[in-house]
């Protein structure tokens, strides 16, 4: 920004120091009210310990399985032309974009008890995956695989095909191309598309609670925990609040060189 | 194993080539004239119809990589998380050689290349004359039938490229496959090649041997490259050196076969001579090229946008028909 061009006018000013105060009151409150001496116990309380251990697990457990099923389709809609890859393309984004209560009601859809495919499953088996851990980490994986599969796409695309091309001169199958060159050029994109995936699940709260509810201990994670005592007991829900705030810092930091690095700054 | 090839790539490529083992092809041509094209649909990298027959099979049957074919790149390509030595010996591995044997052939030809101690380098922290060398090594140590470099000396300095044309033209002769050697250059034609194969417009504008192309070039970007004038009068093309035109302010007096008219374009040092390039006016519109001595360009004033006179001696004139397609 250069002064010569003169001093930027009140009218917009005004609004952009508003966005900010937006953006900024709810988390100063945030900090501000939450129960600091508290901390300590309410940490110690097992209920809220299950909460946060089953929030890490099920993320980590989502994250991974977004790994091997969301860097194979990344690859395949990086480099691998065939009809109808916008169309998949297309479906991968949608949950991107669907509310998560949605999301939640279409995997209940699916997966219930009476669902498309949990109604057979129940009928034969008497199990249904609805209200397990198990669909906690579905409703993750849903919701974050986008995520994944966008990010890792963008990095294949920047590593760019001539590689490739360069390993089948070689006599590289497009398997060792793969797993020699695609994998290690990309490794920093894969990684950030992890850790973003990772982030999203560990938020996740609407498709969650409507797939897989609210049981302490099975399915209650940190986002459902807060929603439940926010009410009742709100140093905990506040404590937690703070925890996730801090989980989100920590992956901005992480990931600030491809964001505030790419898309905020200026070179 | 000799290679007869067919190549057709719709709007961009339609030529013939055959080569004998051992030989090296330069394709040469301008910008855009389809030579990258051309070693890159003998490489797999773009679709092609036709054939390409190599020791009895058609490589355009094969993927890229069956095709056993050696690929250097204009920009080299070489994987940037690996050494040197990994690089040149991701091929032996690929085709199923122990790691080991992989690494121990790798380093022969960084060996033979010149470059062994930078083995445990990345492509990163090699200079560009040590990076296009492992390229080089790398295409070299899968033992290809056919080796194609597209432009290997481009964006080299003068001085590496020519250390690195000299070292190649020796690997070159040392080579019982054959080589199509992309280039701008006509030296790396004249030095390195058996054979020249010329392309313009996506086809093949001329073929032969380099002395052939040299002195009888069949287009103006040849004729250029090899720092003739070439002009066509119907079937027939004319060539001429820059140092047997005469440049004149006003019309000379004499035979009017060999005279243009035009307004000088550009005039700079090319040796110890001015080289001034000239488009003409009238009948025939080309830009040709006189080398005159610095006295002369500066008696004349030459300087771009003048108007001058251009003339040269018919018995300096090479006359020839138009060598068929």
């Amino acid at each position: 920004m250069s002064d010569t061009l003169g001093r930027p006018p009140a009218r917009l000013l005004l609004p952009a120091g508003l966005a900010t105060l937006v953006l900024l009151v709810p988390l100063v409150a945030l900090v501000a009210r939450s129960p600091w001496s508290r901390i300590p116990d309410v940490l110690g309380d097992p209920v809220v310990q299950d909460a946060l251990w089953l929030s890490l697990v099920t993320a980590t457990v989502a994250m991974l399985i977004c790994l091997v099923l969301g860097l194979p389709l990344a690859w395949l809609l990086a480099r691998v032309e065939f009809p109808g890859r916008r169309l998949l393309r297309a479906i991968v984004i949608v949950p991107l974009v669907l509310p998560p209560v949605v999301a939640g009601v279409a995997l209940v859809s699916a997966f219930g008890r009476t669902g498309l495919i949990g109604g057979p499953v129940h009928d034969a088996t008497g199990w249904t995956l609805a209200y397990t851990t198990s669909a906690v980490v579905l409703a993750h994986v849903f919701v974050s695989l986008p995520f994944v599969v966008i990010s890792i796409e963008g990095a294949l695309r920047s590593i760019g095909a001539a590689y490739d091309a360069a390993a089948a001169t070689l006599g590289a199958t497009r398997w060792t191309t793969f797993r020699r060159v695609t994998v290690p050029l990309a490794l920093p994109g894969i990684a950030a598309g992890m850790v973003l995936g990772w982030a999203r699940s560990i938020g996740e709260f609407g498709a969650t609670i409507t797939f897989a509810g609210n049981y302490p201990g099975t399915t209650q994670i940190m986002p459902s925990f807060i929603y439940q005592k926010l009410a009742s007991d709100p140093d905990a829900a506040l404590t937690l609040s703070v925890l996730l705030l801090g989980v989100s810092i920590g992956v901005l930091l992480l990931l600030r060189d491809r964001w505030l690095g790419t898309m905020g700054g200026t070179p | 194993m000799t290679l007869e090839a067919v190549l057709r790539v719709p709007g961009r490529l339609d030529v013939a080539v055959r080569a004998e083992p051992g030989t090296v092809v330069a394709v040469i041509g301008p910008n855009g004239a389809g030579k990258s094209t051309l070693v890159k649909a003998l490489a797999g990298l773009v679709a092609a119809t036709g054939h390409a027959r190599l020791d009895g099979t058609d490589l355009l049957e094969l993927d890229a990589r069956d095709r056993r074919v050696g690929m250097v790149f204009q920009d080299r390509l070489l994987f940037p998380h690996l050494s040197a030595r990994a690089n040149v010996a991701f091929g032996p591995r690929a085709r199923g050689v122990r790691r080991s044997e992989a690494e121990a052939r790798a380093d022969t030809w960084l060996e033979r290349l010149g470059i062994g101690e930078l083995a445990g380098r990345k492509p990163g922290e090699l200079s560009g004359g040590q990076a296009q060398r492992v390229s080089i090594a790398r295409a070299l140590a899968t033992e290809p039938r056919l080796l194609l470099l597209d432009e290997p000396m481009a964006g080299l300095d003068v001085g590496v490229a020519t250390a690195l044309r000299i070292e190649l033209a020796a690997h070159l002769a040392a080579y019982d496959g054959i080589t199509l050697l992309v280039t701008h250059d006509a030296i790396d034609a004249l030095t390195m090649a058996q054979q020249v194969l010329v392309i313009d417009e996506g086809g093949v504008a001329q073929q032969g041997t380099p002395a052939e192309v040299a002195q009888r070039p069949a287009t103006e970007h040849v004729a250029r490259l090899v720092g003739l004038n070439v002009i066509r009068e119907g079937t027939e093309l004319r060539s001429f050196s820059p140092t047997a035109v005469t440049v004149d302010l006003q019309e000379p007096r004499g035979s009017a076969r060999n005279l243009w008219r035009g307004t000088v374009i550009s005039v700079n040092p090319h040796g110890a001579a001015v080289r001034v390039v000239v488009r003409t006016t009238g009948s025939v519109s080309a830009d040709l090229i006189a080398d005159v001595t610095p006295a002369a360009a500066t008696e004349l004033g030459l300087v771009p946008g003048r108007v001058v006179w251009l003339s040269v001696k018919e018995t300096s004139v090479n006359a020839y028909a138009v060598p068929g397609r």
